[in-house]
């Protein structure tokens, strides 16, 4: 009756291990390629990107990578994290250039409501926090005080980006200071 | 205090059926009694309970090290089937008028999509071991929750004619659709600190 | 029984959805629009007809006692193979279905007809029940999901029907829309076989 059980099991074991021996490859192939091409988008052209660092804003370790292009600094693309979302964690690559501006983000995953929110992943809000310096433009909601025009009817969602944006730059400072 | 907005969250906010779908097949099957649905939440307080314990430290302390993550779905769903299988035997010798109230409920949790659910999600989120079963628990209360205010309205619906096509699922789902409408007011309610 | 008519009770008269009311969770969770609800509906049927052919072919050789926890391990086998599988060459599926794959090992209809069919019968209406039952799932999975994208918003397989920035009605890609769509399907089906059986 066991042996039937632990043949099952092995050749189970054994098939499940084939198949990720054959696919293992292909799949880290696959996150390391999704990582690159989010990683160039956010900052400027560049030739080699630097080993992970991690800096620590607020409990919450962020990454930071540099960019270089022969041999000198283009860019650096942090990823950051708000856990002031509507509906979860807000996860932003925030990429800044060689002046310290913010050159672009990419949403990688927020769970906001549909139509509402979710609107943060959209080039007309997302993106009027590109080539500024976070130095002269307050990364806050125009309601806080700030220079961030906020989705309508989505002002806690705007908020969570602006967090996530603000703790990037902190760490991006950081990492300079460094 | 942080201990008690994870509970807020999981039981209202993130609610683990009516938000995430996850424990319906049992949701619509023993919801038509506020008894029966008490005995399930019970019982699937405990199971989940020690399942994502096991499995948690089986994916920590074994899976891991050795890197043999892929196997984790074989490897829980075999422990949460030894684990109830165990329960059951334990319960028959322990507590048989608990066994007999819990009856059929027992051998079905095994195939509870929340009990494996639980168990991934929790991995997914890195929780730590304290984290998870805080978290395991807070989402059963809210099974429980969910299922307990649905059976009420459920046994209320049966005193009214309904229209014969809707009779049954449907009426259930709608209902549902309805509870979890006003669940969703409690979005934003907190912001969980994990 | 014929092997054609294994394969095609899949699709009405046992629609595992509409009808025998198995596999909810899936069902609720991965049907935002028509294109998760088919490739949700394709991996489970996937893993459906291969562990029901391998249980069909076991069926003599798994003693009685532990057959159970033998379907158990054969089930999770296939959707560990499947799960990585979409891991490395749909990756977008993959992490659009999320926690819904390898929930798939606890689908009620795989374990349901392993139990109920391919441990008492040959291995080709085994495979023709998998493939029916399978299909019949999928075909569920894609009309609800169908529904709830054409209402929720106002697309069909990402092809837009309404102009870009507009929202459709996005209570339907929303949790309470899932149950009212699932709810409602299954009273028209209802009344479409009471129907029947009054006019017979």
């Amino acid at each position: 009756m066991f042996i039937v059980l632990t043949i099952i099991s092995l050749a189970s074991a054994f098939a499940i291990g084939l198949a990720f021996y054959l696919t293992n490859d292909q799949a880290e192939r696959v996150k390391k390629e999704k990582f690159d091409n989010a990683v160039k988008s956010v900052v400027p052209d560049f030739d080699e990107l630097e080993e992970k660092r991690e800096v620590e804003i607020d409990g919450d370790k962020l990454a930071l990578y540099r960019a270089t292009k022969g041999g000198a600094v283009v860019g650096t693309a942090v990823e950051t994290i708000s856990h002031k979302g509507f509906g979860g964690d807000v996860l932003l690559l925030v990429g800044f250039d060689g002046n310290g501006n913010i050159h672009n983000s990419s949403i990688l995953s927020i769970k906001e409501t549909p139509g509402l929110g979710s609107n943060m992943d959209t080039p007309k809000f997302k993106d009027q926090i590109n080539g500024k310096n976070p130095d002269s433009f307050k990364l806050k909601v125009r309601k806080d005080g700030g220079d961030i025009d906020a989705i309508t009817a989505a002002t806690i969602s705007s908020r969570a980006f602006s967090d996530a944006v603000s703790k990037a730059v902190r760490a991006y400072k950081t990492a300079s200071a460094q | 205090m942080e201990y008690v907005l994870v509970f807020i969250s999981a039981i209202l906010v993130n609610n683990i059926v009516l938000a995430q779908f996850l424990g319906i097949c049992p949701f619509l099957g023993v919801s038509n009694k506020i008894s029966t649905s008490v005995g399930m939440s019970a019982a699937l307080l405990f199971v989940m309970t020690l399942a994502t314990t096991v499995t948690w430290l089986l994916y920590t302390f074994v899976l891991v090290p050795m890197h043999i993550e892929f196997m984790q779905t074989v490897a829980y769903i075999l422990v949460i089937a030894a684990l109830v299988q165990m329960v059951e035997i334990v319960l028959k010798k322990v507590n048989q008028s608990l066994y007999q109230a819990l009856g059929v409920f027992l051998p079905l949790i095994t195939t509870n999509c929340a009990v494996l659910g639980i168990a991934i999600l929790v991995i997914q989120k890195n929780y730590g071991l304290l984290q998870s079963v805080t978290f395991t628990i807070a989402t059963a209360i809210g099974f429980f929750l969910a299922l307990v205010i649905f059976a009420g309205i459920r046994e209320r619906l049966e005193l009214y004619e309904t229209p014969k096509a809707m009779k049954g699922a449907p009426l259930a789902l709608v209902t549902a659709g309805l509870l979890s409408l006003a669940f969703m007011g409690f979005a934003g309610l907190v912001n969980a600190p994990w | 029984m014929s092997v054609l008519k294994e394969f095609t009770k899949g699709f009405i008269k046992e629609n595992p959805t509409f009808v025998l009311l198995l596999g909810m969770c899936p069902t609720l969770g991965t049907t935002t629009s028509a294109i998760n609800g088919m490739s949700m509906g394709l991996a489970a049927t996937v893993v459906l007809i291969c562990s029901n052919a391998v249980i069909s072919l076991l069926k003599n050789v798994i003693p009685d006692k532990v057959r159970i926890p033998a379907f158990i391990v054969v089930i999770a086998s296939f959707v560990t193979v499947v799960d990585l599988v979409m891991q490395a060459y749909l990756p977008e599926l993959y992490a659009t279905l999320g926690l819904f794959i390898p929930l798939i090992v606890v689908n009620c209809i795989i374990l349901g007809r392993a139990e109920a069919f391919a441990s008492k019968n040959g291995v080709l209406p085994s495979i023709a029940d998998g493939c029916g039952i399978g299909l019949g799932f999928t075909m569920s999975l894609t009309i609800l999901g169908a529904i709830r994208e054409i209402l929720g918003s106002g697309s069909i397989f990402n092809f837009k029907l309404i102009p870009e920035d507009a929202n459709g009605i996005l209570l339907f890609v929303m949790p309470p829309g899932a149950f009212l769509a699932l709810g409602l399907m299954i009273a028209l089906v209802n009344h479409i076989k009471n129907r029947k059986k009054a006019a017979a």
